[in-house]
């Protein structure tokens, strides 16, 4: 590999709440346009890592850089170079598909000629142009999620935070998802992914195993199955998980 | 009978488990007590006033100077004849009117007695009594003072007219109120909200598909807080009556029971807005708008009903709120028995059975 | 064989939306059903009507016996329900649940307390710990425990697998499992393909339409395509090659390979599809047959 970008570089991180070490001195790398994927059990400490490196929340002690920028000092910088979508929340059910691009694009800064060419650009890559003034609640889930993934990525980030974003998706269209996450990454975006499906974390270029507030692993998911002398991640996450 | 113990166990530990609405709702009913207690009867300052002289004597001027220098009242203006009285309230500017008997010297003097006429703006009957309560402490002291050197005694009899109100009330209506706000707020707004609770967590779908009876579910929810209400409703009238000398002359078995049939009213119209709503906010929202400004406004608490318009006098007689208020005034204040109050217990009862049956109607075994 | 559930055309329908549509399932005594399909399928509601939550809009059904309009009292008694959302008291501690729900059944923790005990004890040193500081996996025993305290012939449960992670939801299959060789039937949903294989039969279903009912193993052997493995340096460019490739049915990723299928149904030449992707620059190319999953079957009938 040739002398890589760092985009995201983590240093010795720890979040502690009271007694509780929910990420315990973490340090790791992400190099520009790699898909790098962030696995671990429920209640590993993958989310508070991931809001500590979207700057929601402060660390306890340790450093990192996301972009370049200083996750203690810089938390706005940071904001305007990544993007966020997650299971749980990405679009209003009760806006239409041109409203709510309209509405994040604004939160960006993106001027209103930026924001109509985007809209545009947007729809036309989805295939969904008629779809531009239906409310997002009527929209099956799958559209949901690939469109709010193309929203999370309006203002061109250098990195895109997804938490889960395929839960519950049908396999077609989990499939489509990803390849829109090739996509992005085959521009320079760097894709920061956890996931519960192990063949997706397949698809990762890295992966990363959180374990009680720790990375246990981190390499390419064939080296990891070559390590653990197993032939599917969903094992190497078994043998790691359970210790 | 065990689940349904069980049940309310479940309620309770709900209720204490969460501190900060048990203390909102102590804590409100107390602090609101003391507000209306102290602030909004008794805080009249420099109260703007008018007066009429028709005398224009020493006596009249040094009264006059009394009140100017109490620090309750400015004067705002000097009248010169009885028509400008109606005019200045209108002008809303006036709080009150003082008005001297022409000769009003000469009368004390010759028949050891005079007038003064103390008219207030009683569409706020707490402000208006307050004002003439003021007023007439105020030439009581006047005449003290001149009596100490002068006898026989000399009387000025201050004649009070409460305008636009005249029956002044609301003089203790401030506690009867009070209760009726916080059983509202208790029974139906926390019971709505609890239930819709269940909804939202996803719980009530667990509950509808056990053998647990629907509407045991509904009654064991509502019991803790039935008992929560007595508990502050007591706490209530034992400020009001210890701290603010409210009385309570009535029968107070009579009063407690009919506190626990509008507790029921309240709860009824709770469960009524559950079965409508499906998230706390809904239940919220619909309970502030439905139920608390109503309850507030459109009672006969702030506003005089004889005085509204017709449309809101025919929601404030289908209002629950307004016929409880009436009760537990009069049986606390006149110390009216049943044989006065079976009408308005009677229209309460009926209005309660409506509510009860209207939530049945609406309560659904399943989901949708 | 007996049958536990058996439904006859079941329609629901949300105003416009068609959330099931004539849909026909029996469920055997003593198996483990599974329900798989991705969210909006039609799960929760084929599973809230089962559970006398919703009511059909047309169609009719019986559990244990008992229909699910004119029974549903005592098909309440009988079943063990566990909902996809949470729904545990999060304010009430471990022990607290569980009690209520034994107390709601009328019954009490002692008295079945054998069949929740494998599950229980796990969780029981926390047992005055609230139920809303649980980890995840823990919240799923304590519900699956309330789900079976009073002892249901049939057990129902709502996606309790979704956003659990794989070791959990081993742990979570090999409960059911157990509970399964107690003579227990379970109901289970799930988005995830892959647990197919754990069910003794499988229901797929899709935009409220039954796809196929079947063992796991007969819906494999059903696959009417040859499935091919393909694997390359460069996963985007072969993914991308692959799509213009002119004989190309379909192209799916699958960890870290592509299955793919061909247009043509006679045997197809591998060698012919190797040197296509050799000329588009790929290399370390590898191609095998390879027998179909659930999922592959899945899309293939979407």
């Amino acid at each position: 590999m040739e002398a890589p970008n760092i985009v995201i570089k983590v240093e010795n991180l720890t979040k502690k709440f009271g007694n509780f070490i929910a990420v315990n001195n973490i340090s790791f790398e992400v190099y520009k346009g790699e898909i790098f994927g962030f696995l671990g059990a429920n209640g590993a400490g993958k989310s508070t890592a991931m809001k500590m490196l979207c700057g929601l929340w402060l660390p306890t002690s340790g450093n990192a850089k996301i972009a370049g920028y200083d996750i203690y000092k810089e938390t706005e910088l940071i904001k305007k170079k990544i993007g966020y979508m997650s299971q749980k929340f990405s679009l209003y059910e009760d806006l239409t598909v041109a409203e709510n691009i309209r509405f994040y694009a604004g939160i960006y800064g993106l001027s209103n000629q930026q924001i109509e060419a985007k809209t545009n650009e947007l729809l036309s890559k989805l295939g969904i142009e008629e779809l531009r003034n239906s409310l997002i609640k009527s929209l099956p889930l799958g559209w949901k999620q690939k469109l709010a993934f193309s929203v999370a990525i309006i203002h061109d980030p250098e990195i895109v935070f997804l938490d889960e974003p395929t839960g519950g998706v049908d396999p077609i269209t989990r499939r489509q998802f990803w390849d829109l996450i090739y996509d992005a990454s085959n521009r320079g975006v760097t894709v920061f992914v956890t996931t519960h499906y192990m063949d997706e974390a397949e698809y990762c270029d890295r992966i990363s195993m959180m374990v009680a507030g720790k990375i246990e692993a981190l390499d390419k998911p064939s080296i990891l199955k070559q390590n653990y002398g197993v032939s599917t991640m969903d094992e190497v996450f078994l043998k790691l998980a359970r210790g | 009978m065990k689940r349904f113990w069980g049940f309310v166990h479940k309620e309770f530990l709900h209720i204490f488990r969460d501190k900060r609405t048990l203390i909102i709702l102590f804590g409100m009913p107390i602090i609101q007590i003391l507000l209306f207690g102290y602030a909004i009867t008794n805080e009249v300052r420099n109260a703007n006033i008018a007066i009429l002289d028709l005398s224009k004597d020493a006596v009249t001027n040094s009264i006059i100077n009394k009140i100017s220098s109490s620090g309750y009242f400015m004067i705002y203006d000097n009248l010169d004849n009885l028509d400008e009285i109606e005019t200045v309230f209108k002008t809303g500017k006036v709080k009150e009117v003082i008005v001297f008997e022409s000769g009003f010297a000469q009368k004390l003097k010759s028949n050891k007695k005079a007038e003064i006429q103390i008219i207030t703006d009683a569409t706020d009957p707490n402000t208006g009594t307050t004002l003439y309560f003021y007023t007439s402490n105020i030439i009581k002291n006047y005449q003290m003072e001149i009596n100490l050197v002068q006898q026989p005694f000399l009387n000025i009899i201050p004649e009070i007219q409460a305008r636009y109100n005249p029956l002044l009330k609301g003089v203790y209506l401030f506690v009867p109120g009070l209760i009726t706000i916080i059983l509202m707020l208790v029974c139906a707004m926390m019971t709505s909200i609890s239930l819709t609770k269940e909804k939202e967590l996803g719980s009530m779908e667990v509950l509808l598909a056990s053998p647990m009876k629907p509407f045991l579910v509904i009654i064991s929810k509502v019991i803790p807080y039935l008992i929560l209400s007595l508990i502050i409703s007591t706490v209530i009238l034992l400020i009001g009556h210890y701290n603010f000398g409210v009385p309570i002359r009535g029968n107070l078995i009579l009063l407690y029971l009919e506190i626990t049939l509008f507790i029921i009213t309240a709860l009824s119209l709770g469960i009524l807005i559950s079965t409508k709503a499906q998230t706390q906010q809904v239940a919220l929202m619909v309970s502030l708008a439905g139920l608390m400004l109503p309850t507030i406004l459109l009672s006969g608490f702030i506003f005089p009903i004889e005085n509204m318009p017709l449309p809101l006098q025919i929601i404030a007689h289908i209002n629950p709120s307004t016929y409880f208020m009436i009760i537990v005034r009069d049986i606390m204040i006149k110390g009216s028995g049943l044989e006065f109050l079976w009408q308005e217990t009677a229209i309460l009862i009926g209005i309660t059975l409506v509510l009860i049956i209207a939530s049945i109607k609406n309560f659904r075994i399943r989901l949708q | 064989m007996k049958t536990i559930i058996e439904t006859n055309n079941i329609n629901k329908s949300y105003g416009a939306v068609t959330a099931l549509h004539d849909i026909n399932i029996t469920v055997n005594d003593g198996e483990i059903f599974g329900l798989i399909g991705p969210d909006g399928a039609g799960k929760t509601s084929l599973i809230r009507i089962l559970t006398t939550l919703i009511l059909p809009d047309n169609g009719s059904a019986n559990v244990l016996g008992l229909d699910i309009i004119n029974d549903f009292k005592s098909i309440r008694n009988e079943i063990g329900y566990m909902p996809g959302r949470f729904s545990l008291y999060q304010d009430l501690t471990v022990e607290e649940n569980l009690k209520l729900f034994a107390t709601i059944f009328g019954t009490t923790i002692e008295e079945n307390y054998d069949l929740v005990k494998p599950i229980y004890s796990q969780i029981e040193s926390f047992k005055n710990r609230k139920a809303g500081q649980l980890s995840g996996g823990m919240k799923q025993k304590l519900a699956l425990s309330c789900a079976l305290i009073h002892k249901p012939k049939l057990l129902i449960l709502d996606e309790p697998t979704t956003g659990v992670d794989p070791v959990s939801r081993k742990e979570f299959w090999d409960m059911l499992k157990d509970l399964k060789k107690a003579g227990i039937t379970i109901l289970v949903s799930t988005p995830y393909m892959d647990e197919a294989s754990l069910c003794d039969r499988v229901a797929l279903i899709q935009g409220g339409k039954i796809l196929s009912v079947s063992t796991p193993q007969s819906i494999i052997d059903a696959f009417p395509k040859k499935l091919y493995s393909i694997s390359a340096d460069n996963m985007h460019k072969l993914i991308i090659a692959l799509r213009n490739f002119e004989f190309s049915n379909t192209v799916f990723t699958f960890g870290e390979t592509v299955h793919y299928t061909d247009r043509r149904n006679s045997v197809i030449q591998t060698g012919e599809i190797m040197k296509y992707l050799q000329n588009n620059d790929l290399k370390e190319i590898k191609i095998n047959e390879i027998n179909a999953g659930i999922e592959d079957c899945f899309m293939e009938m979407m």
